[in-house]
């Protein structure tokens, strides 16, 4: 009691909150940042925001927009099954980087290639979060996870995945490629915009991935866990726009 | 909706006798039904059905991707008729098998999909022919209970009227749909009368969508949440208790079977699908040479006409039971716990993936009697 | 009519298929019950092409069969693959330009084996093209499956197109079904019996 309510977004669902996110993760800014850029571009109505599993699946509710909760992987088609019977709709998929690049990845780069008029939203936070902390396709060399506890080694297990970069070179110009981080908030919303944006004016695939914390998982305090963000995963993941219709890209 | 009106429009103006294939009756039946949209991906023996859709739906207003896999193709329907649209997909084999995931989403979220299962040999890549091995998968497969519904037809005519009483079925009820048919009847060309619904007295169900509803939010309209993961396993189990008492409820209004001569018969064969034109042809057989045969056939294997039967094996006072398929032991199992309690002898005819004839039912019909 | 049950075998584009669609069609056009199902398995890409027809007033049981009333094997290897089809009520047919190398595959069991000079006479008398034509005019002589005009009729709805662009197709084809026909008609009256 006595608390300040923080200013929430339009698009937030309520009762929902406070959301069920662990205390230092990456998806409140982000999901913050979506809300805002909703209620800017004053879609609550037309928005479809659907879920993968993984963290992402505890958005389920998130937004007071209408929502649907998918599988593993799965997000993806089932925005694109959406989006080409109902076109009029805005598509927001929301998946995390083992969801996106790992066991759906085949429906990531086809859904590039056929340059669906879609927008997903990645969450890269280098694990799998919600299964207990395995390593995931964005597990940085040497870093340890439950299934690399001696650390990351890619020489049995390759390196990082780079979504953007590939995804940009799998799109035509028509499409909206970027890479954004949760520590820079204000590019962050201006992606989300510029991706949902692209959707809404029939241009093409529209894809953010965001880098984001994990606290839980990393076993960092938050000095740590900004250190992990900035000075490991941001040189390795560059932030920027890899492809916009909206003009040069913002490095 | 500019397209509207050109989806309400009549596919044809009278009735019209064909002589096609059976991929080719299902796109006509999924046109006379009001589909609006198909996803696929190319698999043996299903691939006509993209082929005759591709050509006749453009012409109807009516949409199709080729999707990059089966899990896609599911997922795609689950998307398009949650966006309140009549989708449908056709698979078979190892396409089945990843539709499972898709088909398993539809049974937890009550999605109206509608799919068409084109049997072919298995396991694994099998045969790309004709078979009855997808009977347990299709009725329950996925890590659930098996809400499902599924007609297996035996003649084009069938897969006609199935197919629109198939997406029927799926908006009326909102469980997954399933036509099971096999490569024979896929590929085979065999005469049928097409229509149009309406002109027959049948209503088809309006669909309507489960997100992306008109109205704003929070002013006229609530935000629709589709759950399909629960944090408690009470949570779980009060879903799918509700969801089973349901399927159990409505189970009577929608189980279909044929029966034929079952009075007075010393052995009652029992067969699904294709098999039963074989075993209604033995039935004549038999009967003419003096053996008492029956016939029971379910139409909807889930559910399963179990009361049915009982009567049937009941009256006749049958003392054999023949479960003859193309398959090893697939309507066996489901029949057997379907029974459970009964004590007639079940003697089985099992020929997996390959075709079953008169011949071959009459042979072990003489050889068991 | 009393079941009619064929099985038309022959290799990868000599037009199996397309005579037992005509053939089918035509049956169906003349109101009787006819099912037509090609083999479509791995083979239909290189091997052997097998279309399984079947003709009754009544309505039609199964669409495949053990044992066909007529077999035509057009290639050796469409001979080795169709020999399981017969037994002693089946008409077995062959084209007799490969007679030598087929004997050993030709049934054991058989009404009546049946070779007809159907390749030699589409090369030499009418045009290549042609041959799956005589074909199908043989099995109209062997069954009576349909009538010769329904059979005509049905060739002209399906190569109606091929037709318009040159007439003169529309005579050959007919002429090479009337041969088969004829070439059927005789064999049956002196074949070598078996």
């Amino acid at each position: 009691m006595g608390m300040i309510a923080p200013v929430t977004p339009k698009s937030w669902y309520l009762p929902s909150k406070p959301h069920k996110f662990c205390p230092g993760c990456g998806h409140g800014i982000v999901l913050k940042a979506l809300g805002e850029t909703i209620d800017e571009l004053e879609i609550q109505d037309k928005v479809v925001f659907g879920c993968d599993i993984g963290c992402s699946l505890l958005a389920w509710n998130f937004f007071a927009c209408d929502s649907t909760q998918t599988h593993h992987g799965r997000t993806t088609p089932v925005m694109v099954g959406i989006k080409r019977s109902r076109p009029e709709l805005v598509t927001i998929g929301y998946m995390g980087d083992g969801g996106g690049y790992s066991i759906g990845s085949q429906h990531l780069l086809n859904s590039a290639v056929r340059n669906e008029k879609i927008t997903l939203i990645l969450v890269n936070n280098t694990n799998y979060g919600m299964t207990g902390g395995q390593m995931a396709p964005t597990t940085l060399p040497g870093q340890k996870t439950e299934t690399s506890p001696y650390g990351r080694d890619p020489e049995l297990t390759g390196y990082p995945t780079k979504g953007p970069e590939f995804i940009a070179e799998l799109t035509p110009a028509s499409a909206y490629v970027a890479r954004a981080t949760v520590a820079k908030y204000k590019q962050l919303k201006r992606f989300l915009r510029n991706a949902l944006r692209n959707q809404m004016e029939g241009n093409g695939f529209s894809f953010v991935e965001v880098l984001s914390t994990c606290p839980t998982n990393w076993r960092t305090n938050a000095q740590q866990t900004w250190n992990f963000l900035e000075e490991e995963m941001e040189p390795y993941f560059p932030i920027g726009e890899l492809k916009s219709p909206f003009g040069k890209g913002d490095k | 909706m500019g397209g509207a009106r050109k989806f309400m429009a009549k596919i044809m103006e009278e009735p019209r006798k064909a002589f096609i294939t059976g991929n080719e009756a299902v796109t006509w039946g999924a046109l006379a039904a009001g589909a609006e949209i198909m996803f696929g991906y190319p698999i043996t023996p299903q691939n006509e059905v993209m082929h005759y859709w591709t050509r006749l739906a453009p012409q109807y207003g009516k949409g199709f991707l080729q999707t990059e896999d089966e899990l896609s193709a599911g997922f795609t329907v689950c998307g398009a008729v949650q966006g309140g649209k009549k989708a449908f997909t056709a698979t078979a084999g190892p396409g089945n098998v990843l539709m499972q995931e898709p088909f398993g989403m539809a049974e937890a979220m009550r999605l109206p999909l509608f799919a068409v299962i084109q049997q072919r040999g298995g396991p694994s890549s099998g045969t790309v022919v004709y078979s009855q091995q997808e009977v347990t998968l299709t009725t329950f497969g996925g890590n659930g209970e098996g809400h499902r519904i599924v007609y297996s037809t035996a003649s084009h005519q069938e897969i006609y009227d199935y197919t629109i009483k198939g997406f029927n079925t799926a908006w009326k009820y909102r469980f997954p749909t399933f036509l099971l048919g096999d490569g024979y009847q896929a590929k085979m060309r065999e005469p049928l009368e097409m229509y149009n619904p309406e002109d027959r007295g049948i209503k088809m169900i309006e669909t309507y969508p489960l997100i992306g509803l008109p109205g704003h939010i929070g002013d006229n309209r609530e935000p629709q949440h589709l759950c399909n993961i629960y944090s408690l396993e009470e949570e779980l189990y009060e879903v799918v208790m509700k969801v089973s008492a349901e399927y159990e409820k409505i189970s009577p209004e929608i189980v279909e079977y044929e029966e034929k001569e079952c009075e007075n018969a010393d052995i009652i064969i029992l067969t699904h699908g294709v098999v039963s034109r074989a075993a209604d042809d033995a039935v004549k057989a038999l009967r003419a040479q003096g053996i008492k045969a029956g016939y029971f056939r379910p139409i909807t294997l889930r559910p399963f006409p179990q009361k049915q039967l009982r009567e049937a094996i009941a009256k006749s006072g049958a003392k054999k039971l023949l479960i003859a398929e193309s398959a090893y032991g697939q309507l066996d199992r489901l029949t057997k716990q379907e029974i459970y309690g009964e004590t007639i002898k079940i003697e089985n005819l099992f020929m997996p993936g390959v075709g079953i004839i008169d011949y071959d039912i009459i042979n072990k019909i003489k050889s068991i009697l | 009519m009393s079941l009619i049950k064929i099985a038309l075998a022959g290799e990868g584009g000599q037009g199996v298929q397309s005579i037992a669609e005509i053939l089918a069609e035509a049956a169906y056009n003349e109101n009787k019950q006819t099912i037509y199902i090609p083999n479509f398995g791995l083979e239909q890409r290189g091997g052997v092409s097998i279309a399984f027809i079947q003709f009754s007033d009544k309505r039609i049981g199964a669409p495949k069969f053990n044992k066909a009333d007529v077999v035509v094997a057009l290639s050796e290897r469409a001979v080795e693959r169709t020999a399981i089809y017969s037994d002693e009520n089946t008409l077995f047919v062959y084209d007799s330009g490969f007679k030598a190398e087929a004997a050993e595959a030709l049934p054991k069991e058989a009404k009546k084996i049946i070779g007809i000079a159907a390749i030699d006479t589409a090369n030499h008398e009418l045009h290549p093209r042609v041959f799956n034509i005589i074909i199908m005019g043989a099995v109209i002589g062997l069954t009576n499956v349909v009538s010769f005009e329904g059979a005509k009729a049905a060739l002209e709805h399906k190569l109606a197109y091929k037709f318009e662009k040159n007439p003169d197709l529309r005579e050959l084809n007919f002429k090479a079904l009337e041969i088969g026909k004829n070439m059927a008609e005789e064999s049956l009256k002196e074949g070598v019996a078996k």
